[in-house]
């Protein structure tokens, strides 16, 4: 577990080239013992420092320092989020992952699970709070009772009561039992079926996510042009929901229109000609550029030469699509950064962002992304006009290095960027990494 | 001659419980089922006090409470708000737009009764 670790990776590099600690510490300006210190995982290391290490040794300085090592610390990081003692250990977290792992990863699975059951009791408050169909439920089963006590307590309470209207209660008495009857049971097979709905994938997002990542983002049923959608939902176990399937089939039907605009032996074909330039690719067959971004992110990755994410966003800013791209964090709950170029997209309709972006992370990561918002659906001229801006997230092309890049975050929480004029909370990191 | 009550619900039975109760006291007992065109009642009938259900059909009471409070006759009418909403916010909205007393429902005849002769006055 510990060879997972920035420190370990860097012994073991070192030894491959059967560099002496002395002089790689000479190599790179320190001293070999802050050098042992951190290949023993007790000094953390970023920055211009791991940069020349790795040209030392002849590796990228990603290879040093990603994977296993970046999940977990990020999830350190999000588990301490909003817990005071937990932050201002912060400093020390390379220490504690790299000397308890096992631990480490506990508190990291506790603390996604704990976000998970928070946002589970949210959803249910929100059901609770503002669910029509519950609430009418409710205000009918009150309504029966009501009438029930104030009729029952007339014949009760009256002694000198007419015979036809203590009739006449009766019978209201017994029509209000027999709505009472049916109305307590609608709402208690309501409450069943929405009990199932959180389910252990969380939102129907959520598990529209795994149904997806489980299937690696492609579908060659849909592919081939003659796929049964309903028959692909119904076999994702992880579709639990109504509202996950629903969705899923939106995503699915939005998919299989794209496989036949763009058919996957000719668009590879074009994004190993061409590279995976969605302005040009959108250009060679006619197609918009945001139909484009999600069929590269649902090429096979071998078949794309290259891995891709993509994020999408309404109106709000709300991610509604998120494809993870390795060493670039997406939010799991809550608002992204708002640098990000989807939201710059998202603000400049129809302007086609292309952008190189340094991720806040250790070491600094870059992408290539291109972001564009564009009208969805047609709603005429009189309906609302419903935007969508998405991100295609490219590994950062070779030279980049050296290019302008734009800095961003994951999310505020979460971001040691200090002094960002985007900042819209503290960061648990204010005293960086 | 008794006094009058305009009762505003939308529940059949509800209506006829409370008609029953307030009417072996003496009251006149007038009705209306929905929100629609209840506040023009409340206007025509000028009664010594108001009984109104928030949850009605084609009109919130809140907005008919809202309606009576603005009107120049009609604002110094005294309202019981009944609601099956027995939440905070209810409670605080109902007050914020000028009802005399609020009670949630289930209620007992007997504390609709004591309000309606208390709201009435001597």
């Amino acid at each position: 577990m510990r060879g997972g670790l920035t420190g370990t990776r860097i012994r073991e590099r070192r030894m491959m080239a059967g560099l002496r600690q002395a002089e790689l510490a000479a190599a790179v300006g320190i001293s070999p013992s802050y050098l042992n210190l951190i290949e023993h995982n007790r000094r953390r290391i970023g920055g211009k420092l791991l940069v020349d290490i790795a040209r030392r040794l002849d590796v990228e300085a990603s290879a040093l320092a990603e994977g296993a090592e970046v999940a977990l610390l990020q999830g350190l990081r999000e588990a301490a989020a909003g817990h005071e003692a937990a932050s201002a250990d912060l400093p020390r977290i390379e220490e504690f992952a790299g000397r308890f792992p096992g631990w480490a990863q506990l508190v990291v699975d506790q603390g996604r699970r704990l976000a998970e059951l928070e946002r589970t009791v949210e959803l249910l408050s929100d059901r609770m709070a503002h669910d029509p169909s519950l609430s009418a439920s409710l205000h009918e089963v009150l309504s029966v009772v009501t009438a029930i006590r104030a009729t029952a307590a007339i014949l009760a309470e009256t002694k000198d009561i007419d015979p036809g209207w203590q009739a006449r209660f009766h019978r209201n008495i017994h029509d209000d039992s027999r709505r009472l009857a049916e109305g307590t049971k609608a709402l208690v097979t309501y409450l069943d079926d929405s009990t199932d709905a959180p389910d252990r994938q969380g939102t129907p997002q959520e598990e529209v996510e795994a149904f997806l990542k489980a299937r690696g983002y492609h579908f060659p049923e849909l592919e081939a042009g003659h796929a049964d959608i309903g028959a692909l939902i119904a076999s994702g176990a992880e579709l639990s929901s109504a509202p996950a399937r629903e969705l899923a089939r939106r995503f699915l039907e939005r998919y299989a229109h794209d496989a036949a605009s763009l058919p996957l032996e000719a668009f590879a074909a074009a994004v190993s000609e061409t590279g995976p330039e969605p302005g040009h690719l959108a250009h060679r067959f006619g197609v918009d550029p945001l139909m484009v971004f999600r069929r590269l992110a649902s090429l096979p990755e071998a078949r794309m030469g290259t891995p891709a994410g993509l994020v999408l966003c309404d109106g709000s800013g709300t991610l509604t699509f998120r494809k993870p791209l390795a060493g670039f964090a997406l939010p799991r709950f809550g608002a992204a950064c708002p640098l990000w170029p989807l939201y710059r997209a998202l603000t400049h309709p129809m302007d086609r962002v292309r952008l190189v972006v340094e991720q806040a992370s250790r070491p600094p990561q870059r992408f290539l992304t291109y972001a564009l918002c564009q009208p969805v659906g047609m709603q005429g001229f009189s309906g609302p006009q419903v935007v969508e801006a998405a991100m295609l997230i490219l590994p950062a092309p070779r030279g980049a290095e050296d290019a302008e890049a734009t800095p961003i975050g994951t999310s505020c929480r979460v971001c040691p960027r200090r002094d960002c004029a985007a900042r819209r909370e503290p960061s648990i990191l204010a005293d960086g990494f | 001659m008794g006094r009058d009550v305009l009762l505003i619900e939308d529940e059949p039975n509800i209506i006829e419980a409370i008609r029953f109760v307030l009417s072996r006291d003496g009251w006149n007992v007038q009705t209306h089922s929905d929100g629609r065109g209840a506040y023009d009642r409340v206007v025509d009938l000028r009664p010594d006090v108001v009984i109104l259900d928030v949850m009605l059909p084609e009109r919130s009471g809140f907005d008919i409470l809202r309606d009576i409070r603005a009107g120049k006759e009609t604002a110094a009418l005294p309202v019981l708000v009944l609601t099956a909403k027995g939440q905070s916010k209810d409670r605080e909205m109902a007050e914020s737009l000028g009802a005399s007393r609020f009670m949630t429902k289930p209620f007992s005849n007997n504390e609709v009764l004591a309000t309606v002769r208390d709201l009435a006055g001597p």
